[in-house]
């Protein structure tokens, strides 16, 4: 004897409904909003306790903690965000369980750094997950490199970045241009062609996507830069020829010092200003730029 | 006498086959597939070791619930269904029971191994694009892995000779978990004075001490394993499974079925 | 040299939360079964027989006493390999098929690689499972599981059998074709020993039974002897619808059924009876000698203060 139609044809119909309806209030209760924000926080807990909650997949769990640590700081860049609190304490995590994670030393050395929005503003934080990373893996020069590139641009501090690039030129295979900024970091410090430098080995030494678009981005500012500085110094040659300012650049075109309309590293023109500066047609694709806003 | 056990862990395997465990085979090649598509997509430059990472604690993971769920039954579940009393009344020794059990699932789990290694390292070329010469420590922690399989089976065998299969899992399970951060437990060991030291020393050796024979990370690393740290491994391994089977033997030698 | 020989052999659990309570599932039992016989061990549900198998199966341990099978201890491999054990209820691992199962325990049995084959085919026809060899036990019946349960017992050519209950699940055909292997096994040279709490199986098949009760023996011997009339009854069956006056004085017990009737006379009143009846034109069917029925030998030595009153084994 088969079951039932009708009961069976029932119990389907209610249970279609009853999933829906179950949809429905799980979506009313998510916007209740009275949950606190657990979530995040909730993932964030002692590096000890994570090694220990591992169950020796520490590898794996590193892996899981460096991920979110990028989406977590990615979701937050794009909105423009001022805090980034729980930057440090996923990389320290994601490190603590993986002490050769070299890629979470690297993330951390470009984005734990530099002030909100581009980064969490927290260089110390920064230099002291780098130096636990350097010894843990005292052979990897791309750490010593990190080490001296936070000490040079955000903190200033040039002999620590001196030295940094020192230890880092010991180690064997080290990038041969450690060596040359090691020793021309108290003097040329601040200088274009240093900041050049360096943003250059950053890209190289790294294969990250995020790493690298952040270094791209500060050598197209730095090539900005470089450019403003140069017309800028044109335009005060020709205003010491002719006595008056150019108008615009076809005037120093015509009058032979320059062979076209320059172009910024983006295609579009530059502009000149009445008062005789340099700037870029539209500032808001040259993040980082200091210059020609 | 050879005989009978290999018989009794032939069909042992049977038993396993036919209750359908290689199917998780099914689970775990979709898992190193979905894994093996998404890494690009999620961490450049670090795919290689995810990969590692990830087909490593699955290929553990896997290995561990199964070699727990179908140890804890292995002997109670003959007294259950009382299978065990016209076994027992033929030229069968007791303590051949045991063993022949006992290699019957540590030859399933081994085939099983075999299988996911496949899987990893299909994984890996997909990845990788080419095989790399690292990966030869891939298949060293594969071996290191069954060798924490032949642990806790004898560990599970254990405990289902004489307890209930959920205290069974209950206990496997907690000594897997102890296990696996065993070395912390000697580090505590060492800190504190007096009795609690003694104790916890011996807690932390009597203990399976898994963590020491994971090299999962550091091979994800590319690092290699000396052939002394192999040796020891093994050597490690194959006496304390040793001695949770002379357990074993011991508590089911004087068992009455009742 | 008997085939089993039990002497002493007991049993007590410690039962209870702390083990302190002591349960005596068996009491110091003396018992020798000969070879070639077949000896029933009967008893009501729960009375040790049971243990009793278990105890000289090596699946349980003695409190004290011992046996020996062949000659041999119950520890000896040697000895194990000569006999041949059905549990009662047997269940054997469901995902084999019967082939697989039988070839698995003459691996166990050590039966020779070249011999297995044939053994396990002769054996499956011997107990009419044939057809169903190639089968997962998980499919098969109570009946047909208490078959293959034979067929593992007889695979290796045993000496001595262990049955428990073995007709238990069958029906009547299953049961008589276990009746007739059981013979058939006793016409081998074998000696079979099995429990059954059906006494009338036993009645038809034992050489020799023993009775046991709340772990206790309680009366053992050649059926014949314990079922011989001693007070010399005879049975008689009649045409007619009632018992004629002159009779009812000397049948102890008749009952009518439609138009037959069934007497009890003592056997010295026996020929004043059949004359009685020739005289009143009766057509007598049939003139049998009561026996004791076992069943009643059974309830009397159940009974403990009649024990002592009993007829004496």
């Amino acid at each position: 004897m088969k079951p039932s139609s009708r009961i069976t044809l029932a119990a389907s119909v209610l249970l279609v409904l009853l999933l829906v309806a179950s949809a429905f209030a799980l979506h009313h209760l998510d916007q209740m909003g009275s949950r606190v924000q657990l979530d995040e926080a909730f993932y964030v807990m002692s590096p000890k306790l994570a090694q220990r909650l591992s169950l020796g997949y520490d590898g794996l769990l590193a892996d899981v903690y460096w991920t979110w640590a990028v989406q977590y700081f990615g979701a937050r860049h794009v909105a423009r965000a001022t805090h980034y609190e729980l930057l440090g304490p996923l990389l320290e995590i994601a490190t603590t369980l993986d002490p050769h994670l070299t890629i979470a030393y690297q993330f951390g050395g470009n984005f734990l750094a530099p002030s909100p929005p581009d980064g969490a503003g927290m260089p110390r934080q920064a230099i002291r997950l780098t130096e636990y990373g350097i010894r843990n893996n005292p052979s990897d020069w791309r750490l010593y490199y990190n080490l001296g590139f936070i000490y040079y641009m955000e903190l200033k501090d040039y002999a620590q970045a001196a030295d940094a690039f020192g230890r880092g030129a010991q180690v064997p295979g080290a990038h041969p241009f450690l060596r040359v900024m090691a020793a021309q970091m108290a003097q040329h410090a601040g200088e274009l062609q240093m900041a050049k430098m360096m943003w250059t080995i950053a890209y190289q030494s790294t294969q990250d996507r995020d790493i690298r678009e952040n270094a791209a981005s500060h050598l197209l500012a730095l090539q900005v830069e470089e450019d403003i500085t140069n017309l800028e110094k044109l335009v005060a040659l020709y205003r010491e020829r002719t006595g008056h300012r150019p108008s615009s650049f076809s005037e120093l075109e015509a009058s032979g010092m320059l062979r076209a309309v320059p172009l910024d590293p983006l295609g579009q023109p530059y502009k000149l200003t009445p008062e005789g500066q340099v700037v870029v047609q539209e500032p808001e694709r040259f993040p980082f730029l200091g210059k020609g806003l | 006498m050879s005989s009978r056990i290999v018989h009794i862990a032939s069909n042992t395997f049977r038993e396993a086959v036919r209750d359908h465990v290689l199917y998780n085979l099914i689970a775990f090649a979709l898992l190193m597939s979905g894994a093996a598509i998404l890494v690009g997509q999620i961490s450049i430059g670090i795919e290689r070791l995810v990969v590692v990472n990830l087909g490593l604690a699955a290929v553990s993971l896997f290995g561990v619930v199964i070699a727990i769920f179908i140890g804890i039954g292995l002997v109670s579940k003959e007294i259950e269904k009382r299978t065990l009393y016209t076994v027992l009344s033929r030229p069968v020794e007791r303590w051949e029971f045991i063993v022949g059990k006992f290699l019957g699932l540590a030859g399933t789990l081994v085939v099983n191994t075999a299988f996911m290694a496949i899987g990893v390292f299909a994984a890996l070329l997909y990845v990788s694009r080419a095989f790399d010469r690292a990966d030869v420590w891939v298949l060293v922690a594969l071996y290191l892995i069954v060798l924490q399989f032949l642990m806790i089976t004898a560990i599970a065998l254990l405990f289902s000779s004489f307890s209930s299969p959920l205290l069974s899992a209950v206990f496997a399970f907690s000594l897997f978990v102890v296990g696996s951060f065993a070395e912390d437990l000697r580090g505590f060991a060492a800190m504190v004075p007096g009795l609690s030291r003694w104790l916890a020393m011996g807690a932390a050796y009597l203990v399976p001490n898994f963590s020491s024979l994971n090299v999962i990370t550091s091979v994800a690393h590319e690092q290699p394993i000396t052939r002394q740290f192999i040796l020891s491994g093994s050597l490690y391994a194959l006496l304390y499974t040793g001695m949770a089977l002379c357990g074993a033997v011991l508590i089911f030698e004087r068992r009455n079925l009742k | 040299m008997s085939a089993i020989e039990i002497l002493g052999l007991e049993k007590t659990y410690s039962v209870g939360f702390w083990q302190k309570r002591q349960k005596c599932a068996l009491r110091p039992l003396n018992l020798s079964v000969e070879e070639g016989e077949i000896f029933g061990f009967l008893g009501p549900n729960g009375a040790g027989k049971t243990t009793t198998l278990k105890l000289l199966m090596g699946l349980v341990f003695p409190s004290g006493g011992s046996a020996r099978i062949l000659g041999m201890e119950i520890k000896d491999p040697g000895m194990k390999a000569q006999i041949g054990f059905l549990p009662e209820q047997p269940y054997f691992y469901d995902y084999l098929t019967a082939n697989e199962l039988l070839e698995y325990y003459a691996q166990l049995s050590g039966v020779a690689a070249r011999e297995r084959r044939q053994k396990v085919s002769q054996v499956l026809a011997r107990v009419g499972l044939e057809d169903v060899r190639r089968t997962q036990l998980r499919k098969f019946s109570k009946g047909m599981l208490q078959r293959v349960g034979i067929a593992q017992a007889i695979l290796h050519d045993p000496k001595v059998l262990f049955f428990d209950e073995p007709m238990s699940g069958l029906d009547p055909m299953g049961r008589r074709e276990v009746r007739d292997l059981m013979e058939e096994l006793k016409r081998q040279g074998k000696t079979v020993f099995f429990s059954t709490h059906i006494l009338s199986d036993a009645e038809s098949l034992c050489d020799r039974v023993a009775i046991i009760h709340l772990g206790e023996l309680r009366g053992v011997g050649a059926v014949a002897d314990l079922t011989s009339s001693v007070e010399g009854k005879v049975e008689i069956i009649w045409h007619g619808t009632a018992v004629p006056a002159s009779l009812k004085a000397l049948t102890s017990e008749s009952h009518i059924t439609g138009d037959t009737v069934r007497a009890v006379v003592r056997e010295a009143n026996q020929d004043a009876v059949i004359d009685a009846l020739r005289r009143e034109g009766m057509r007598i069917i049939s003139i049998t000698p009561v026996r004791t029925s076992l069943e009643e030998y059974f309830v009397r030595k159940l009974k403990p203060s009649e024990a002592a009153a009993g007829v004496s084994s």
